[in-house]
């Protein structure tokens, strides 16, 4: 039984009412008034011309330091990649292995050494290398940006409040549409790809070692400066190996990060690299192709991410260096060793120097040939997903039932009872959640319902503006609402508010399948140690991904298209939710578990009325992540479909615009923004609520 | 009597204020101030917060002398604004009759290098350092060479027991065994002052009580002096030879532990002090009886508190000698005993 109506608190309810009713009245005058949902041509500010003009400006004037950068760095890449490509496979392999045992011992050493035969296998070692190359430049790069800026933003307060909102900037502006003005700058070539992927890869490296210096304990530092260590052998004595840990986890992610972008660098097309081999196999629907190259990409990714967080282990690290004498170098003496007869024999025996084509076993053939048999076969299978999933779910998300329901689609026609059918259910409901659960619930439910009746992508803007300002007006205060109302004037008035609305459609979409499914499957392995070990790997190795390796089996089986693109992002996005569900209900705090059992709950109890309420903070917090997954992948999803932002990053991509890329780009970064500020306030505010800290 | 020593250390109106202008409450850093209760709830009504207000104490050579309160007291703060961890608002810190918040931060470096010696409450090792490596750090700031540091450490090591643990890493260690790091680090330099701030608190009580025998131990050969913070009254009247009770950023009450329990300044330091048996606290120095014939006697030692003494009265009714420092001081009687314990009992019973 709730409380009696008149002791509730209804504060916040008359704004709410007020944007009900404001939001009704422009969707019943929305016939008359067009520019309610589409704002005419001539009422829009041409914030992509104005940026187009200053960019010609600015490659005009600066283009000769860009390009003469561009000469700077493109000799080390040079260098790298003609001794990569010189060095006979061998030696690397044995070079790659060493690192791979000293980072965390033999069973990582045996993985990199399969997973580099992989590729001489198949045929994939020239390419393969090419990419490294990129990869090793712009990875130091990206460290020594890292580090700088990190160490500026730990000593200054001012520095830091410049740098935290351009980081924000850097990781949620899509890749694509700084690749444009990159482009522009530094000219064709693989140094963009160095250039963009240190630009990307840096932000983790911030800020982790940001965080790591903060963490360092004061009585540490302060141990210090009692020894009389001068600022200089403070900072580097003192602060930098306490924060190792998270300096290391920074490489790890800067890594990771710097691949990820490297392969996406691809779609410009300017070197022989594994990106691009499976960009092109994949354009020319070569799925088995593709695949084998993409396997290439996943296994540089996991033994990269293995490497680099071997090193991070610092007890292995302490111990290494604490070995006496020569005996710390043995493994790199012995890879030295390996490398030069290796070398010296593949001077005579010419497989060792390049491997021979006749040898080559790629596999692609078959793997077209079973594609096309299944798809033949078992096309009635994945239609009949496709269109089940398509007809019931997202059309009706996007253009709204009162379109969604036809004859061809659910089979039958939309009667006007049936509209009345649905507004008085809706209404009753929405009643009885009211005297049941409270205003805030029945308010949630109404808009539900019109979202629903009447799909995203038709809502007038102003009503879609007014309901989400007003949320992030409740969660997060002024600051956040205006975020939330200058964010989406921005979209609006810069011509891309039907891009954004398609956006913000296919991200809703794919989130309530990520919440629901990864929500059941974290309740499940908090539940069972088989099924959470089952997953972990899973989902190290999805988030270890670079993005479009994942959309690679999506499109063997359906083709490109937009529900491609749907189940790649869920399968990229529903890690967070999985892991921070299963995190979440696992650390409730032990004595609260305890005492319920004394109680006498059942596990089932447990489950829904102790740990379910204690964790739906840290849930949301994964939701949190699952949305800015699921828009970074919606980018990249863009190449085999998506229409929205995304596509028209892409597309200024194609026609090397840098203004309608960054204004496209911009509109997801304020999405991704806005989603963020809403969710982790809402969470942070329960958690504040709960007691729970961190 | 310790206090007989010359000063080593003082505090002179040291004041740490927090805020936004802290400085408006002074003028030209002198901590002194006309009227104290004026500038105190001025402080306060400008939204500052005084963590320090207005200590002064003196610490002799060998002294151990402990700051003792609860949190929020200002005592961690003080021992900062000694070492200038933390810059205190005003006042004076004189070492040696040198003023510690005038010297320039060259000296100041040359000053923690050589003089002064800090325990942590965490211990505040590094933690990529073995304990070996820990200990010598301090030596390797001043630039001495690595075989010359790790000897020295292996001396400081032998001291405080770690013998057979110097390639251990901190995270390999128990807590009092990672405190005893934090010790030997702090004495490698040998210092003219050693500052604890709550050294054992992070401890179990057992392994607490270990500790405090050891860091007496180590007292009566190093002959240190000693500034050392606890929130623990009980650990300050075993260790201290005087304590300063501090409450809101004030010295309530300096003196020896004696002189707490059986004069306490006022009803807070009486809380601290009413539950202490005062049997433990008195010591035989304290109601000594000048003069009298002590021939024949035995002697006791002026720092046996009368739990101990007390029993040896049995067999020696007519009382027993007092000696500090192989010196006959005077006589130590039955009545004395009795006297002390009565006004005490008076005292508190009004």
């Amino acid at each position: 039984m709730g409380p009696k109506l008149h002791d509730r608190d209804f504060r916040g309810l008359a704004p709410w009412v007020l944007v009900l009713l404001i939001t009704a009245l422009s969707l019943f005058l929305r016939a008359d008034y067009v520019w309610l949902v589409n704002l005419p041509s001539n009422w829009l500010i041409p914030v992509a011309d104005w940026i187009n003009l200053g960019m010609d400006w600015f490659v005009a004037t600066f283009k000769w330091l860009f390009r003469a950068f561009n000469w700077v760095l493109n000799w080390p890449l040079v260098w790298t990649q003609s001794f990569l490509q010189w060095l006979p496979w061998p030696a690397t392999v044995a070079a790659f292995c060493t690192v791979a045992y000293v980072a965390s011992g033999w069973r990582l050493s045996l993985f990199t050494a399969l997973s580099l035969g992989y590729m001489v296998v198949t045929g994939h070692w020239a390419p393969s290398m090419n990419t490294l190359a990129v990869v090793f430049i712009s990875i130091p790069l990206a460290i020594a940006i890292g580090f700088v800026l990190a160490i500026s933003a730990y000593r200054s307060k001012r520095v830091n409040s410049i740098v935290q909102p351009i980081l924000d900037l850097m990781q949620t502006v899509p890749t694509f549409a700084y690749l444009i003005p990159i482009l522009l700058l530094f000219g064709f070539g693989p140094v963009v790809g160095v250039v963009a992927s240190a630009i990307y890869a840096c932000p983790p490296m911030v800020r982790n070692m940001i965080l790591g210096l903060q963490k360092v304990p004061s009585d540490v530092i302060e141990s210090g400066l009692i020894s009389g260590a001068t600022s200089h052998q403070l900072f580097w004595w003192v602060q930098v190996p306490s924060a190792l840990k998270n300096i290391m986890i920074g490489i790890n992610q800067t890594t990771m990060a710097a691949l990820s972008m490297v392969i996406i660098a691809a779609i410009i097309g300017s070197s022989a690299d594994i990106g691009w081999e499976v960009l092109s196999t994949m354009r020319k629907a070569q799925f088995g192709q593709s695949l084998l190259a993409g396997i290439v990409i996943a296994l540089i990714a996991m033994v990269l991410d293995r490497i680099s967080w071997g090193f991070s282990d610092r007890t292995r690290a302490i111990e290494r260096n604490h070995l006496p004498g020569l005996q710390r170098y043995r493994p790199w003496f012995v890879a030295l060793g390996l490398m030069v007869i290796f070398t010296l024999l593949a001077m005579a025996v010419p497989f060792l120097r390049i491997y021979p084509e006749a040898w080559v076993v790629f596999p692609a053939d078959p793997i077209n040939q079973g594609l096309t048999y299944i798809t033949a076969n078992y096309a009635h299978v994945t239609d009949a997903f496709k269109n089940t999933t398509y007809f019931y779910f997202l059309l009706p998300l996007r253009i709204g039932l009162g379109k969604a329901i036809s004859p061809f689609s659910w089979g039958f026609v939309l009667t006007s009872s049936m509209i009345w059918g649905y507004a008085l259910v809706g209404a009753a409901l929405s009643a009885w959640l009211f005297v049941k659960h409270g205003w805030k619930i029945s308010i949630a439910a109404i808009i539900l319902l019109i979202f629903l009746y009447f799909g995203i992508t038709a809502m007038p803007w102003i009503g879609f503006i007014l309901i989400t300002s007003l949320l992030a007006w409740q969660i997060g205060g002024w600051k956040t609402a205006s975020l939330s109302v200058l964010g989406w004037s921005f979209m609006l008035f810069s011509g891309v508010w039907p891009q954004a609305m398609l956006s913000v459609y296919m991200c809703l979409a794919a989130v309530i399948v990520c919440l629901l499914f990864g929500g059941a499957l974290g309740i499940w392995a908090s539940q069972n140690r088989v099924v959470s070990n089952f997953l972990r790997p899973i989902n190290d190795t999805l988030q270890t991904m670079p993005l479009f390796v994942i959309l690679i089996p999506f499109l063997m089986f359906f083709q490109i298209g937009e529900f491609t693109a749907f189940l790649a992002i869920i399968a990229y996005a529903i890690v967070p939710t999985i892991r921070y569900t299963e995190h979440g209900l696992r650390h409730v705090p032990e004595e609260i578990v305890e005492a319920a059992q004394s109680m006498g709950c059942t596990n089932r109890q447990i489950l829904w009325e102790v740990k379910m309420p204690l964790a739906v903070p840290e849930i949301m917090l994964g939701l949190n992540q699952t949305v800015m997954f699921a828009l970074a992948m919606l980018v990249i999803s863009a190449l085999v479909g998506t229409k929205g932002l995304g596509q028209s990053v892409y597309i200024a991509l194609g026609k090397a615009d840098p203004g309608l890329g960054l204004v496209a780009g911009f509109g997801m970064a304020l999405i991704a923004i806005i989603a963020d500020r809403i969710i982790q306030g809402w969470s942070l505010k329960r958690k504040e609520k709960l007691g729970i800290s961190g | 009597m310790k206090t007989d020593n010359p000063v080593k250390l003082s505090c002179r109106n040291v004041w740490k204020v927090y805020g936004e202008n802290p400085d408006q409450f002074f003028q030209n850093g002198s901590g002194q101030v006309d009227d104290l209760e004026k500038v105190g709830q001025q402080i306060a009504d400008s939204g500052h917060i005084g963590a320090a207000c207005n200590v002064s104490f003196d610490v002799h050579e060998g002294e151990i002398f402990i700051i003792m309160g609860l949190s929020g007291s200002g005592k961690s703060t003080m021992v900062r604004c000694i070492s200038r961890l933390v810059e205190p608002t005003a006042g004076e810190v004189l070492m040696d009759g040198e003023d510690l918040l005038k010297i320039s931060d060259k000296e100041l470096i040359e000053f923690r290098r050589h003089k002064m010696g800090m325990v942590f409450q965490n211990f505040g090792l590094l933690p990529h350092l073995t304990v070996l490596e820990n200990i010598a750090f301090p030596l390797k700031i001043q630039g001495i060479s690595e075989e010359k540091r790790l000897a020295r450490a292996r001396e400081v090591i032998d001291l405080v027991d770690l013998t057979g643990r110097e390639d251990s890493f901190p995270r390999q260690l128990s807590g009092g065994q990672q405190q005893r790091v934090g010790i030997a680090r702090s004495l490698a330099v040998e210092p003219e002052i050693w500052f604890l701030d709550e050294p054992f608190s992070a401890l179990d009580p057992l392994i607490r009580r270990q500790m405090q025998d050891e860091f007496m131990r180590l007292q009566k050969m190093l002959h240190k002096t000693i500034v050392f913070i606890t929130h623990d009254f009980l650990e300050a009247l075993r260790l201290a030879d005087r304590i300063a009770i501090m409450k809101d950023g004030k010295v309530v009450q300096i003196g020896t532990p004696a002189e707490l329990v059986l004069s306490p300044a006022d009803d807070y330091v009486m809380e601290f002090t009413q539950d202490v048996p005062r049997v433990r606290v008195i010591t035989a120095g304290e109601i000594v009886i000048n003069g009298g014939s002590t021939d024949g006697l035995p002697r006791v030692n002026a720092s046996s508190n009368l739990e101990q003494i007390m029993p040896m009265f049995a067999n020696h009714p007519e009382g027993m000698a007092v000696e500090r420092d192989g010196e006959i001081i005077g006589l130590v009687t039955p009545q004395a005993v009795v006297n002390a314990l009565a006004s005490e009992s008076n005292s508190n019973g009004a």
